[in-house]
């Protein structure tokens, strides 16, 4: 009888653990992902359904890159961050302690499961004429690039200008500064993030060319149709590294770092890169890569680690209160 | 028993025949701590891990000084602005009577409904070399959006519905015989208006006027859309406090908030002292 009993209480909890489990993970993540994610939730939540069992929901949560780390620094209880540059994703590790701070080494890549670059968007038949970055400070050419202070995507577009005018025959950091500064007096709006840039650029039609994320080009021209802007490679640009991680404390308090870290390893794969692809995003994988190729131009790309010796350097240096950035804007300058 | 002691003991407060002081007072003096006093309190606390020094090297930074003068200077001009037309429209909207004054008069709340960036976003739409009333204007050489300019039509777009609402009812009260007393006195209507008229309207306009600035001073919304945002010349000081922030730089944030919190403060009280004085003696 006892037997029967413990026979019927075991298959009673084997049949509970096999119920298929439901989990929800929060995805904090940048401006421009909002549709590269949408596609990758649906796939790996069918991925997952396969070969689990069990029901993932992924929640996404978009702003500004640097927004969004002070959202979970303050307590925004995400699983994962996929974040414009790794400065940020620092910053949570530093102030919050959610996550080590060799966080960058534990994926693939630098934690970049994709890649992308600053492009120009100009309006169509260029009439500026903008070929290259000196063509940006044509005198009477209006710039639209939003604030480095506050966008993950501008710093990317001020530290690819840098890095133009350091490599250009007898550059030195002089004149990267001067180079730069000339810039951003060709902007006549500093937004605060990349989708109001564009926003600004495409709908209110401020300006002659925007400092672009290359997947948000190819989206504008996906919605506005191709007859009313272009896309203009430059000849070197910045090799933007946007990092994904998981937050460790959030996840095992959440019991979620199982499906959490499938979920990134999932943006690695075959799949996730194929999806990254066709949103635009530069994949890791060389035979990905090959099929989209037309749509990813080889330029030379610099990287932030060799140009500027990493984010954390990047960022006192140019962006901190009292860098180069802030000393561009000092009047009467 | 209670009731007993208190009229042995009067100096405690003076008697109300209204029942309820210690309840309602007890209630006012919670709420007021709990929804204002201490969130303002943490406010105050928070910059001072950097110490005076650093304190005072963020507030005298020349884009701090900027930004500051930006967003109280705007706030005051737009309410300026409205401290004029708005007694026009309330006048209108009590005094006479036509097609269509329902709908006029509901018109004057939608800043108060519309969120604030969408708001920003239609401004900016009207105003940018582009737009409807941008075009026109930048023939004749005169820039609106991304500019001060462009500050300060928001801060009075968004500061209007403060003062015409203020002045409305006092302006409806308002009976009409010391008019017409100063009218058969041989008082011009410039006169009767000036003298008469204005005097008893002179405190709601003072107490719209002061809801009208302080609404503009600490406004977000709107105005990023239609500034510019530039460094130094079209900066507000709130977007300069949510720059801060996300460059997690708390101190630096609150330290601005705290300047803004005092500025507010002290012309918030300058414009009560001078209602209370501009206000019928008592």
């Amino acid at each position: 009888m006892r037997i029967v009993a413990t026979v019927i209480l075991a298959a009673a909890i084997a049949a509970g653990a096999a119920q298929a489990a439901n989990v929800t993970l929060l995805n904090v993540s940048y401006d421009p992902t909002r549709e590269l994610y949408k596609d990758v939730n649906a796939a790996f939540a069918k991925q997952w359904k396969a070969k689990t069992g069990d029901v993932v929901t992924i929640n996404q949560s978009h702003a500004g890159s640097g927004a969004q780390a002070r959202a979970v620094i303050d307590g925004l209880d995400g699983d994962v961050v996929t974040l414009a540059l790794a400065y940020d994703i620092d910053a949570i590790s530093q102030k919050a302690g959610l996550l080590p701070a060799n966080w960058q080494k534990r994926l693939p890549d630098n934690s970049a499961p994709y890649t992308s670059t600053i492009v120009f968007l100009v309006r169509k038949g260029n009439p500026w004429k903008i070929r290259d970055w000196p063509d940006l400070i044509k005198p009477g050419v209006q710039v639209i690039t939003p604030n480095p202070k506050t966008s993950g995507g501008a710093r990317w577009a001020y530290l690819a200008a840098w890095a133009y005018a350091l490599k250009a025959p007898g550059g030195n950091a002089e004149k990267a500064k001067a180079f730069v500064a000339q810039l951003y007096k060709h902007v006549p709006v500093l937004d605060t993030g990349a989708r109001g840039s564009t926003t600004t650029f495409v709908q209110r039609g401020i300006g002659d060319v925007l400092l672009s994320w290359e997947n948000e080009a190819y989206l504008a021209l996906k919605e506005q149709g191709g007859d009313r802007f272009q896309i203009v490679y430059p000849s070197n640009s910045i090799l933007a590294e946007p990092p994904v991680a998981v937050l460790d404390k959030n996840t095992d308090r959440h019991g979620t770092r199982k499906v959490a870290e499938a979920y990134l390893q999932f943006l690695y794969s075959k799949e996730g890169q194929e999806i990254e692809a066709k949103n635009f995003y530069r994949p890791r994988d060389a035979q990905v890569l090959a099929v989209h190729a037309k749509d990813f131009p080889t330029i030379p790309l610099f990287t932030v680690d060799e140009v500027f010796g990493g984010w954390q350097k990047a960022q006192a240096t140019h962006f901190a209160d009292g860098g180069i950035f802030d000393q561009i804007y000092k009047p009467g300058q | 028993m209670t009731a007993a002691a208190s009229i042995r003991n009067p100096t405690w407060r003076s008697r109300s025949v209204l029942p309820g002081f210690g309840l309602s007072l007890g209630f006012t003096i919670f709420y007021l701590s709990a929804i204002v006093l201490v969130p303002l309190a943490a406010l105050i606390l928070r910059p001072w891990s950097i110490g005076w020094s650093g304190f005072w090297a963020v507030i005298t930074d020349t884009r701090v000084l900027a930004a500051l003068k930006l967003s109280f200077g705007g706030a005051a001009i737009a309410a300026l602005i409205n401290t004029v037309t708005g007694p026009i429209v309330a006048w209108v909207l009590v005094r006479y009577r036509f097609p269509g004054k329902r709908l006029l008069d509901a018109l004057i709340d939608l800043p108060f409904a519309l969120p604030t960036a969408v708001a920003g976003i239609a401004l900016s739409t009207l105003y940018s070399p582009q737009g409807w009333i941008g075009e026109p204007l930048s023939h004749l050489g005169l820039k609106v959006a991304y500019t001060q300019l462009g500050v300060i039509v928001a801060l009075t777009f968004i500061g209007l519905p403060f003062v015409v609402r203020t002045i409305q009812p006092v302006l409806g009260d308002l009976s009409r015989e010391p008019e017409e007393a100063a009218a058969t006195l041989g008082a011009t209507r410039l006169q009767t208006l000036w003298r008469v008229v204005l005097p008893s309207v002179t405190p709601a306009l003072v107490t719209g006027a002061t809801l009208a600035f302080a609404r503009a001073v600490g406004e977000y919304g709107s105005v990023i859309f239609i500034a510019g945002n530039l460094p130094g010349i079209s900066e507000i000081a709130p977007l300069l406090i949510v720059i801060k922030l996300e460059q997690f730089d708390y101190a630096g944030a609150a330290a601005i908030g705290v300047v803004m919190l005092a500025a507010s403060f002290v012309v918030i009280l300058a414009l009560n002292l001078l209602q209370s004085w501009a206000g019928p003696k008592r």
